[in-house]
């Protein structure tokens, strides 16, 4: 920020927020973006008519959805219900024990090798870069579909995530008890369970919970490309157009998220 | 730090003077703060009310800018009745009166000038605030104002990077920044240490002093009102048991305002 | 010698950790026997997975495949940028109006539902339903992501603002200050910093699911990956992965710019 002073009487003292050097490069970034916005715009194609039939298509959307074929909630959706939710724990269990030895490697407080640094991170980046959903087509190619694929899919996108934030938590542990431990002699096994995770602890609940919240949004879409569960009861109605199938199938899966959001809460709240 | 260049020295003729009748404040059914509080403050000079926590001077000192909505009561103030005042109107009238405040209240992340600026808020257009373009004379006066609380040095600083007397002084330039024709003060130096509370009410009671303007500061001590107020007013269980000069404010008045023994001595 | 007292524990076992443990032992167990995770279709997968990367790799270079890699990529950057670009430019009222502390009660319970029913759903979902009203293409895709957008961004101002300082927001208030500019200079310095934040996660975010709205219809990379899965072009698969992650970690750069710039 910059102000010129002048004296009193002379000319008015003058006040600018930003100095020349941040104006200009607040320019150039808005200028990217209203140039980024522009490109975009012109490329996509917007179908008019389409565009024209849409309030129409939604309503016919929710009268073909109504009435809700309960029915086949016993049949199907159920089992599919209780699969997704296994999917999303285990995945997220698997997750976490994959994620910490990452974790380990890429905290800078942990290790010094800034080899072994680089090398964790590529893997947090990659993993997390690459949706669950495509894992997902990744490992039904691998283990045939079903929940299996859909668990794996699950477990390795989270460990990009979960190693992140739990990178970070170790990162932010206070040194000062490290260094006593270490003063003792502890091995280092000692020192990692006693001095670094009962600090790291309410944070890596806390990641997990979050972490298990998003996975069971996650797992109930799996299913789309064949990893089992609520998402491939869904594939199954939309592929015979049973629209009033699939309005059973979002409102479950409506009422799932919902309910995981609330007992998230709820835990965090007891536990956190 | 002198009253040197004034800016905008206020004109004399006008009528400053703000008038209560009958204030009355629940914040709970059956439970009034206020009990029918009249009062008459004259348009000049520093008016203190004092009394004991909970007594409700805080309540009566937020009615006038409306921060608190009275129950019942009037407050007449320029013409206009403050407590019936809404939207716009309600907005016009606030411009008008300049708050200080205990815990400062500035905007932490704003630049001292920026705090300043914002008591022209009332006054110009919401893009200027958004662009930080402020008239020129405005930010001319800013400067004044920094200048006239011994900050001139400091514009450009982050607010939470000043120290507890430095904020406040940016609040009272704040205040003053609205061109007001009252300037309420809620306990200003409770959270300051003695030394600059002294410093504060000074400069308080002599900025406003110098541009005509009256102040009703409300306070827990005093030493310090004793001091600075051309009038006490005191308050006990939300009714006014006290109205007159300091001299007239005896150790019999203060036991009636505070109760208890033993504290005077 | 002075007979020493009985010892207590110093480090008690913590029973209600232990127990704790012990029953996600035995969920994992009882987990992988509902979803017939065994030990031996995990070993076949892993032998089929190692013959797998071995067709992945290298990474298909081919020039009609990278022509298909390249007009994908474009499109699914379009979707990520306009998206995010919206979202944050709508984000910012919604979250304001859902705010308790600042909105009055009707408005912020509206804004808040309606911020509920737009993060209740996986981008995904929403695409096949967008798919549906506009037809297939981008536009479909765009919606799904600016409706994502709004669902995470908003919420989050929302607690924001409802976290902030009121005093501060007192104080501008008493100046007299327009509801606009009271915003303005009270409540947006208070939260701006954390909203550059949270907008920069969304972009990575977008920039992530734009590859995936393709899948169902949307538009972008994700209907081309499906399609390689389909006829078995794995090295094509990887190539278009390994586009997507180079992407993502140019949108972390971008943002660490934007961070630097705004914060």
């Amino acid at each position: 920020m910059s102000a010129a002073n002048g004296s009193a009487g002379a000319e008015p003292r003058r006040w600018r927020r930003f100095t020349p050097a941040e104006r200009a490069m607040r320019a150039a970034f808005y200028l990217a973006v209203l140039i980024a916005i522009a490109w975009s715009l012109r490329s996509i194609e917007i179908i008019p008519e389409f565009l024209y039939d849409a309030p129409q298509q939604t309503v016919d959307l929710f009268v073909r959805m109504w009435p809700i074929d309960w029915a086949w909630y016993p049949k199907v959706v159920h089992a599919a219900l209780v699969e997704t939710l296994h999917t999303a724990t285990l995945g997220t269990v698997l997750a976490i024990a994959m994620a910490s030895p990452i974790a380990l490697m890429v905290a800078r407080n942990i290790t010094h090798s800034v080899l072994l640094n680089a090398i964790g991170r590529f893997v947090l980046v990659a993993t997390r870069s690459v949706n669950a959903m495509i894992w997902a087509l990744f490992f039904v190619a691998v283990f045939g579909p079903g929940a299996l694929a859909g668990t794996m899919a699950i477990a390795v996108h989270s460990i990009g995530f979960t190693g992140k934030f739990l990178s970070e938590a170790i990162e932010e542990a206070m040194p000062g008890p490290i260094e006593a431990l270490t003063a003792t002699g502890a091995s280092p096994l000692a020192v990692l369970l006693k001095g670094y995770w009962p600090q790291v602890k309410p944070a890596f609940l806390s990641i997990a919970l979050f972490r298990w919240d998003i996975n069971v949004r996650e797992s109930a879409v799996l299913g789309l490309v064949g990893g089992g569960g609520l998402g491939m009861a869904l594939e199954t109605a939309l592929a015979n157009l049973y629209w009033d199938q699939a309005g059973l199938v979002l409102l479950v899966i409506f009422a799932v998220v919902m309910v995981t959001e609330i007992a998230t809460a709820w835990i965090r709240s007891r536990i956190i | 730090m002198d009253a040197s260049a004034l800016p905008n020295p206020a004109p004399t003729a006008v009528d400053r003077s703000l008038l209560i009748r009958n204030l009355c404040k629940e914040y709970r059914a059956g439970r009034p703060v206020l009990k029918g509080v009249s009062l008459a403050v004259a348009g000049r000079g520093v008016t203190a009310i004092i009394g004991p926590s909970g007594t409700g001077k805080s309540t009566l000192v937020r009615c006038i800018n409306r921060l608190v909505d009275p129950t019942a009561g009037e407050i007449l103030f320029r013409g206009q009745d403050l407590a019936r005042l809404t939207g716009r109107n309600l907005r016009a009238a606030r411009r008008r009166i300049g708050m200080i405040f205990q815990e400062y209240n500035l905007v932490e992340r704003l630049s001292v000038i920026e705090n300043v600026l914002c008591g022209r808020l009332g006054y110009v257009a919401a893009w200027r605030a958004w662009l930080r373009k402020f008239p020129d004379e405005d930010i001319e006066r800013a400067f004044q104002l920094l200048d006239a609380v011994g900050l001139g040095e400091l514009a450009t600083q982050r607010a939470d990077r000043l120290s507890g007397g430095q904020r406040q002084r940016v609040g009272i330039a704040r205040a003053l920044m609205q061109e007001p024709d009252l300037v309420l003060a809620d306990e200003p130096t409770s959270s300051l240490d003695p030394k600059t509370s002294v410093e504060i009410m000074e400069l308080i009671a002599r900025r406003a002093g110098e541009r005509d303007i009256p102040v009703i500061v409300n306070m827990h001590n005093v030493e310090l009102a004793r001091r600075f107020a051309d009038r006490i007013v005191g308050m006990r269980k939300g009714e006014i048991v006290f109205d007159g000069s300091p001299q007239a404010l005896t150790q019999a008045h203060l036991l009636r305002i505070y109760g208890g023994e033993g504290w005077l001595e | 010698m002075i007979a020493s007292p009985a010892r207590r524990a110093a480090f008690p076992p913590n029973w209600r950790a232990r127990i704790a443990l012990i029953a996600l032992a035995l969920y994992v167990v009882y987990a992988c026997g509902v979803l017939d995770v065994t030990w031996a279709r995990f070993v076949a997968g892993f032998a089929h997975g190692a013959h797998f990367i071995a067709r992945m790799i290298p990474p298909s270079v081919a020039q009609d495949k990278l022509e298909l890699l390249y007009g994908g990529m474009i499109e699914s950057l379009q979707i990520a940028i306009i998206a995010t670009v919206v979202g944050v430019l709508i984000s910012l009222p919604l979250g304001l109006a859902a705010a308790r502390n600042l909105s009055p009660l009707p408005v912020a319970w509206t804004a808040r539902t309606a911020i509920a029913l737009f993060r209740a759903f996986h981008p995904v979902i929403v695409a096949i339903l967008f798919v549906k009203a506009v037809g297939f293409g981008a536009l479909a895709g765009m919606l799904a992501l600016i409706v994502a957008s709004l669902g995470f961004l908003s919420k989050l101002v929302a607690e924001a603002v409802e976290d902030m300082s009121m005093n501060q927001v007192e104080a501008v208030r008493a100046t007299g200050a327009p509801f606009l500019s009271l915003v303005i200079m009270g409540v947006l310095p208070q939260v701006m910093s954390r909203f550059i934040g949270f907008s920069a996660y969304q972009l990575d975010s977008n920039l992530r699911n734009s590859a995936l709205v393709g899948l169902v219809g949307g538009g972008g990379i994700g209907a081309t990956m499906f399609t390689a899965f389909q006829r078995f072009e794995y090295d094509f698969v990887l190539t278009i992965a390994l586009s997507v992650i180079a992407v993502v970690m140019a949108g972390e750069i971008v943002s660490g710019w934007m961070r630097r710039l705004f914060q």
